[in-house]
This record gives C-alpha cells, sequence and structure tokens, in this order.
C-alpha cells in the first residue's frame, strides 16, 4: 500500500496530494500557489538528500511563477488547468536560461535560448516548474546509474536503484516532491521507473506530444510523456501537452488528446490481449501481477483474447541497433564548438575528440560506438537495415494482433527495484529491463504502467497496458479500471 | 588487446569506429569495447536466422513527409544569447582552433 496518503498539513492548509485536486483549489482560490510550492519544498529539504531526484531545484523561479498565478487569480485572471501545480522536468527538457544537462559533463555550464514546447505548455497552463531531474546521461541506462551526478535512489526503498532513464522524475512523484513531472520514452524511460517507484507513467503516441526542445536521443523512438500519483492526473497532464507544434516536423497535424471524459466509462466488452508468445525472464511475483490484473479487467466486464506476436521477442535487438545507430548521429553535435565544454587542442579534430572523450559517460561512448560500427561501410545492411526490416515485423505483429484486441497487457518491468550496483557492470542484463517496453516504441504506439501491487521485498508492481496509434482513450480506460480495481480491494492505487 | 578480438568485432573494427565517432580510447578502453561490443552483437545475431528479403525497412513510426512551414520570416533566436553558450566566441562567430592540423 503505497499511496495510503499523500495529502499533508502545513501550517493548518492541507495541501492535496493530486495536480487535479491542487488546480481546483488554487483557481477557486480556495488555496494559494505559494503555499502549495513552500509545502513541496519542504518535503524536497527533508527528502531529497538520501534521494537526489532532482539536479537543479529552481527554488527561485518558481517562487516567481507561483506568485504570477496568486496574482492571476486575485485579479479574477483563470491561470489555467494546472493552476499552482508544481511540476518537475526531466533535465534533457530545454528551459530557458536554466542549465539543462543530459546528466552529461559534456553540456556543462549551458543555459538554452528557448524552452521545450512541453515547457511552455505546461507554464501557460499554470504549472510551476519546481526543478530539472536525474537521469541516466542522455537518456541512456534503465537505472539512472549512469548520471555524471550520482545516483537517484528509489524512494520506496533507497538501497535501490529508482529505474531510468527517467528515473529523477519518478522518484520526484514518489516522494512527493511534486505531483507531476515530466519524462522522455525512447524504450521504456518513462514506463519502467513508473512501475519501479510505484507511479503512474505514460509514454503517448509517436508525434502527440511535441519533441521539440527535448535533446535529442533516438529521434524516431523518443517521446515525452508525464508521471502522477493517479491515472487522471496523467490525463490532465496530456491534455495539457499533446496537440500539434509547428516546431517539430513529426508532430501529427491533429488537437489535444481527450481523456478526462473517458476515465469513466469502464471496461464492459473491451477485448484485453494476452500475448501467448510473450518474451520471457518476468519474475514470479511480477507475472502474478499481470495475472491478477487480467482477472480485475475481466471481473469488470472485459473479454480476454489470446493474440500472438513472434517477433516481439527481436524487440531487443531491433532497438539496440537502432537506437544506438541513431544516437550516434545525434549525438555528434556535441563537439565543443556550439555549446558546453571544450577540452582545447592545436586543431579542430583533435579538440572534437579530446572534448568528446572528456565529456561522455562509458554508457553514451558505448552506445555511440555501437551505432557508429552498426552505420558504417560494409556492416549497415548487416545490422541497421536487417534492424529496420524487424521493426516492421514487429509493427506487423502489432496490426494484427489489434485487430483482435483492443489493448494487450504484460508487465512493464520483468523484474522489481534491483539493488544499486547490480547490473551495472553488465551492460546487456541493462537492457534485458526494457524487453516489455521496447516494442511500442518500435511501432510508435502510446502504451503507460500502472501500479498494481507489490511483489518481492514489498516492492511496487507495474503493469503495462498498450494500445494501437491513437489508442489512448482505451488505454486511459483500461488505466482507470485498474486503478479502481486496487483501490477497491485496498491496495491503495 | 589480441586476447579479446572476437569473431563478431574486431580490434581494428573497433578503433576504426572510434575514430569515425570522434572518441580517443585508451588501449584498456579499446580491450574492453571490443569484449562488450562482441557480446551485444552476439546477442544480436538471433536476428539472422530470420528471412527478411521481402520486408520493407521501417524508419518511423507515422507517416509524415515533406512536413513544411509557410515561408514567412519569423523571430529566430537571440544571436548573443546563442553565443554566449560557446566555448569560445569572437565577433559574433563560434571561434574553434586551426581547421587544419598544425603536423599536416
Amino acid at each position: 500500500m503505497f499511496h495510503q496518503s499523500l495529502d499533508w498539513t502545513v501550517e493548518m492548509t492541507t495541501i492535496p496530494s493530486t495536480a487535479a485536486a491542487i488546480a481546483d483549489a488554487v483557481r477557486s482560490g480556495v488555496l494559494k500557489a505559494t503555499d502549495v510550492l513552500e509545502a513541496h519544498l519542504a518535503r524536497i529539504a527533508e527528502r531529497e538528500g538520501e534521494i537526489h531526484a532532482f539536479n537543479l531545484v529552481t527554488t527561485d523561479e518558481a517562487r516567481a511563477a507561483a506568485a504570477r498565478i496568486d496574482a492571476d487569480v486575485a485579479a479574477g485572471r483563470d491561470p489555467g488547468v494546472l493552476a499552482g501545480v508544481p511540476i518537475a522536468i526531466k533535465d534533457n527538457m530545454c528551459t530557458r536560461g536554466i542549465a539543462t544537462t543530459c546528466s552529461s559533463k559534456i553540456l556543462e555550464g549551458w543555459r538554452p535560448p528557448y524552452d521545450a514546447t512541453v515547457v511552455q505548455r505546461l507554464a501557460a497552463a499554470g504549472a510551476v516548474t519546481i526543478g530539472k531531474t536525474n537521469l541516466d546521461e542522455f537518456a541512456m541506462g534503465s537505472s539512472t546509474e549512469n548520471s555524471a551526478f550520482g545516483v537517484t535512489y528509489n524512494p520506496r526503498d533507497i538501497t535501490r536503484v529508482s529505474g531510468g532513464s527517467s528515473g529523477g522524475s519518478a522518484a520526484a512523484v514518489a516522494a512527493g516532491f511534486s505531483p507531476i513531472s515530466i519524462g522522455s520514452d525512447t524504450g521504456g524511460s518513462i514506463r519502467q521507473p513508473a512501475a519501479l517507484c510505484g507511479v503512474v507513467g505514460v509514454k503517448p503516441t509517436y508525434g502527440t506530444v511535441s519533441r521539440y526542445g527535448l535533446v535529442a536521443f533516438a529521434s524516431s523512438l523518443d517521446q515525452v510523456g508525464p508521471f502522477s500519483n493517479d491515472v487522471r492526473d496523467s490525463a490532465l497532464v496530456l491534455e495539457a501537452i499533446s496537440g500539434h507544434d509547428p516546431m517539430d516536423s513529426t508532430s501529427i497535424p491533429q488537437g489535444p488528446l481527450s481523456l478526462q471524459g473517458v476515465l469513466s466509462q469502464g471496461v464492459e466488452g473491451l477485448r484485453v490481449g494476452r500475448i501467448t508468445d510473450m518474451p520471457g525472464g518476468a519474475d514470479p511475483d511480477v507475472t502474478e501481477r499481470l495475472e491478477a490484473a487480467f482477472d480485475a479487467l475481466q471481473a469488470a466486464g472485459a473479454i480476454m483474447v489470446d493474440v500472438q506476436m513472434p517477433s516481439m521477442k527481436y524487440g531487443l535487438t531491433a532497438y539496440y541497433l537502432i537506437a544506438p545507430a541513431e544516437a550516434s548521429s545525434n549525438l555528434a553535435r556535441y563537439d565543443g564548438v556550439r555549446y558546453g565544454m571544450r577540452v582545447n587542442a592545436p586543431d579542430t579534430n583533435a579538440m572534437y575528440s579530446a572534448t568528446r572523450s572528456a565529456g561522455f559517460g562509458d554508457e553514451v561512448k558505448r552506445r555511440i560506438m555501437l551505432g557508429t560500427y552498426a552505420l558504417s561501410a560494409g556492416y549497415y545492411d548487416a545490422y541497421y537495415g536487417k534492424a529496420l526490416k524487424v521493426r516492421r515485423l514487429i509493427s506487423e505483429d502489432f496490426d494484427r494482433a489489434y485487430t483482435k484486441a483492443d489493448v494487450l497487457l504484460t508487465p512493464t518491468s520483468p523484474i522489481v527495484a534491483f539493488p544499486v550496483g547490480a547490473k551495472s557492470d553488465d551492460p546487456l542484463a541493462m537492457y534485458l529491463c526494457d524487453v516489455y517496453t521496447i516494442p511500442t516504441n518500435l511501432a510508435g504506439h502510446p502504451a503507460m504502467s500502472v501500479p498494481f501491487g507489490t511483489g518481492a521485498f514489498g516492492l511496487p508492481v507495474g503493469v503495462q497496458i498498450m494500445a494501437p496509434t491513437l489508442g489512448e482513450q482505451t488505454m486511459f480506460r483500461v488505466a482507470a479500471s485498474l486503478e479502481r480495481s486496487m483501490i477497491a480491494s485496498g491496495g491503495g492505487r | 588487446m589480441s586476447e579479446t578480438a572476437s569473431e563478431r568485432i574486431s580490434t581494428e573494427a573497433v578503433i576504426k569506429a572510434a575514430r569515425l565517432s570522434r572518441l580517443d580510447l585508451t588501449p584498456a578502453e579499446v580491450a574492453r569495447m571490443t569484449s562488450q561490443l562482441a557480446g551485444m552483437l552476439e546477442h544480436f545475431a538471433d536476428i539472422d536466422a530470420l528471412d527478411l528479403s521481402a520486408v520493407e525497412p521501417m524508419t518511423r513510426p507515422y507517416p509524415l513527409s515533406n512536413v513544411l512551414r509557410q515561408d514567412v520570416v519569423v523571430q529566430g533566436l537571440d544571436r548573443d544569447e546563442v553565443l554566449a553558450n560557446a566555448p569560445a566566441a569572437e565577433e559574433g562567430r563560434f571561434r574553434v582552433p586551426p581547421i587544419v592540423g598544425l603536423d599536416g
């Protein structure tokens, strides 16, 4: 039982634990944004030392923003649907004038000259950015141990990892530092840490949330999405940040998602798919929770169907060739010329190499090397070219599965949060953490992780709900139904 | 280094990839990288058995192409703000070391 109640009291004012309740209270003048902010800053002061969710807490900027929200309310202006809601932003999203590091030494000193579209939209909706969260360097990792600024520890058990790469964002919500945080998901980087920290995490359909201002890792896979304590808050945030952006040429030309209205619709008659040939490797405590989720949905009126995904098991290979290939190209821009650090050398080529060798950490170097190799003359067809074809096979598997099922359910992560250091010497073992989350990135589909009880050591287990392109409404109906069944069974959210 | 050479990837191929990547690796790093990359490529050999001859490569998830905006002047980034982030700048430009190597 994780969320017995995150509500807490500060000087006789009760601060609600959800963004929806905070925004309602601030918009109606019941709560001041400044009080909401101070309560969260107090929480951070109390526990950040042992968790390290943040690379930077932007206290001054947040206080100024909260004061503006309160002034708006006092003047009769509506600050927006996220009025006064503290939000933590993964430190690979640009914030104008505020250091954005990607948890890499190579971006030392960089202050972006613009805000990411997501950051702009959150501010326009009245949200208050409280800080930039830690991540695996350039979002490459599954544990937030590959950060130039240190590990983010799991608030449920501080001897364990928070997952990754958006571990700081997941931990911030799990620790009550902010009711909402924003992450990015290239192969599971929102969903896996959400599962390990016991919060909700959503990767929307590729193209529904703008990538403008998200520092690129693998451009055909990256997507931005929210973390929250409950399903409704993620719906609320997605409504605020989704919708076409002319600054992102992969942005789908359509309006924002509409999600909150469907949450109460239930799952009667929805077809929930079980992948009978899903890759193995999930621990028994995790599969037990998946079975409980199938049972809960069936009890709520959903219809169980079996589907096959014969190519799903090749997802890991396709992903770990495609993502490093795209990364090797995207990270070519860190050359010591336009931003970040520089190691001086007598000529430009030597300067590029010296800068990159000093600035990138081991995992980033490994992926650049792997990607460069997979794209190089003589190996392109054998590796990158083949991976793109496997990507098609996986996408076609999904297309066939979604003729029989409306959503598919899997574990989010094959295991619960593991001890810090347990996998840091074995890159391949770390990559296997992403086996269930990667396929949806390859296909571009939406998927989300919902906390669904506990497994080994009383640690949280997440269930992953996957849906076809733009199937967010159905996905959220299923998520809300699972959440209701958890609350009804006395297990909290 | 030769003891880490693998059937999947040679030490020479790793050194070449490092040069293409503009990364200086020490001999110890080359050895470790060779063995780690070999282990990964070994795992990735699972797709070798697939017949992919009739499969079209998939480069991106959502079919959008040639997305253009109206050809009108818009406000770009502020030059001084951008150059303020550069490790070295001079007279409104990025400053870099000589392009041609001193030894060449």
